[in-house]
């Protein structure tokens, strides 16, 4: 059997000094935790997380035409964005199958971000580059992600943290916007963006000078209660926002408005890859649906497992776990969309036996704001 | 790692602790360690028998679902019922509270088949 070798990030020997887990994801070697899950995902609910998302892939798309090519390329219209501001969206094939999901920022009049999936960082490149080559629009791509570095403190005490090693004014950077500037001296890319459902930031800055922000940006957090976190935590944090991950909730063989994710794809704006195939979707409504499930009896849904109404099967779970923040056992599950309402009961299948579950309104948890 | 002495061993993680025809059987803390956060543990049923080797039971981390197997053979007397809603006792304190289950052994000589704490820690070093 042969074994990958697998990619590491610039931080990966601050990682195995501070005792991490580190384990194979998406082709690098990452840390899934350092002490406990648990802790580490209620430190991001309650303070402040730091987690290294330097595997992530940046990829630059630029020219006179970045933006023509980008409202051609994804499924969101990236026209509407302002300068500094950001963009949840997706690429997709032209049968409407979610190639990546992504988050668009728009740096410059001519000049966007797409940070993608490190698992798909060569799927979204050859897809921008495939079509780039039709020669249709003035804009080339550049992948960045190999040079960059992404650290990201998440959490309630996020801001005031950062705020210690910037003399950017954090106000002024809205969620879903960015701004470049200097954190603790390294020139960085400041983005209002996370993947946990707390107020947070992502640090972007060139990988050479990784360790620099990381060291710095833990030194800062020590009076704000800040933990380094993993991907585990990563993880149920985003499963309890309600968030889909890649792999998981969504893939080829899905699209976006079964995922509830139709509010992303914009028919109106005109030509796009996957439009007909989406339109059709929309029109007749998805025949699946994604939907949360709190499980009524004592077992723990996970990803695979058959779910069952009225003793057939109908579907499967896409991700599951005990949800740390509220002691329940959650899932997100992809029915039928007939079968789907809130209250409706499922039954999922957990080692054999038959366990109940009660479907609910996603998101599982919605940070409480001022 | 230092185990205690008065158990013996499994290459599976399991321990278990012999007074008279009674074993009480547990994980160790290397495998509590490994798991991580545990959530979840699926007991047997008081009665069961055991089969030396033999899946008994399911412990479940945050993030994954892992076999418990018997380190002896026998019949379920007692199981930790703690552990349902305090799951926890099992990376806490592994070799105390966090005690899974007590049997009636069934054949004594299964004992030599394990190891004792020091080869454990070699096996786990």
């Amino acid at each position: 059997m042969s074994e990958a070798v697998l990619g590491r990030t610039p931080l990966h020997d601050v990682h195995t000094a501070l005792g991490a887990r580190m384990v194979p994801f998406a082709g690098y070697e990452m840390p899934v935790q350092y002490a406990s899950i648990i802790d580490e995902h209620r430190t991001v609910r309650s303070a402040v997380g730091l987690f290294d998302l330097s595997h992530m892939g940046e990829i630059e798309v630029r020219g006179e035409e970045a933006v023509a090519f980008l409202r051609y390329a994804l499924v969101s219209d990236p026209g509407t964005l302002a300068v500094g501001q950001a963009q949840y969206s997706m690429l997709c094939d032209a049968d409407g199958g979610i190639i990546d999901d992504l988050i668009t920022y728009r740096l410059d009049e001519g000049r966007f971000w797409i940070v993608c999936n490190a698992s798909n960082r060569s799927a979204v490149s050859d897809q921008l580059s495939m079509l780039l080559a039709r020669g249709d629009f003035g804009a080339e791509i550049e992948d960045r992600s190999d040079r960059t570095a992404l650290v990201a403190p998440q959490g309630p005490n996020a801001a005031a943290m950062l705020a210690e090693l910037t003399d950017l004014s954090l106000d002024t950077i809205a969620n879903y916007h960015s701004a470049p500037g200097t954190v603790a001296g390294v020139e960085c890319l400041v983005a209002r963006t996370g993947y946990t459902g707390e107020d947070g930031f992502e640090l972007f800055c060139d990988a050479r000078r990784a360790r620099d922000l990381w060291e710095a940006v833990m030194a800062a957090g020590e009076r704000h209660g800040l933990r380094p976190c993993g991907l585990g935590a990563r993880d149920t944090l985003r499963l309890e926002a309600g968030m889909p991950l890649y792999g998981n909730e969504l893939g080829r063989d899905t699209n976006p408005f079964e995922v509830n994710l139709g509010r992303v794809v914009k028919l109106e704006k005109g030509e796009f890859i996957g439009r007909a195939a989406l339109q059709a979707i929309q029109q007749s409504g998805p025949s699946r649906k994604l939907i949360g499930l709190v499980m009524i009896d004592n077992a723990i849904p996970r990803s695979g497992y058959e779910v069952r109404a009225d003793k057939e099967p109908v579907g499967h779970i896409t991700s599951g776990t005990l949800s740390p923040t509220l002691g329940t056992k959650i899932a997100m599950a992809m029915v039928p969309a007939g079968m789907a309402g809130l209250g409706n009961e499922f039954e999922v299948i957990v080692r054999d036996r038959p366990q109940r579950a009660e479907q609910v309104k996603l998101p599982f948890y919605r940070r409480p704001r001022d | 790692m230092s185990y205690p002495d008065d158990l013996a061993y499994s290459r599976e993680h399991e321990w278990v602790r012999v007074e008279g025809s009674r074993a009480t059987i547990g994980i160790t803390s290397f495998a509590a360690d490994e798991l991580g956060d545990i959530v979840f543990v699926e007991l047997p049923e008081v009665g069961a028998t055991l089969t030396q080797f033999g899946t008994f039971g399911v412990v479940e981390s945050v993030k994954a679902v892992s076999d418990l197997y018997a380190p002896v053979s026998g019949a379920i007397v007692e199981v930790n019922d703690a552990l349902r809603e305090a799951p926890e006792l099992l990376n806490s304190d592994p070799f105390g509270e966090g005690w899974i289950a007590r049997l009636e052994l069934s054949e004594s000589s299964e004992l030599d088949a394990l190891l004792d704490a020091e080869a454990y820690a070699a096996e786990t070093a």
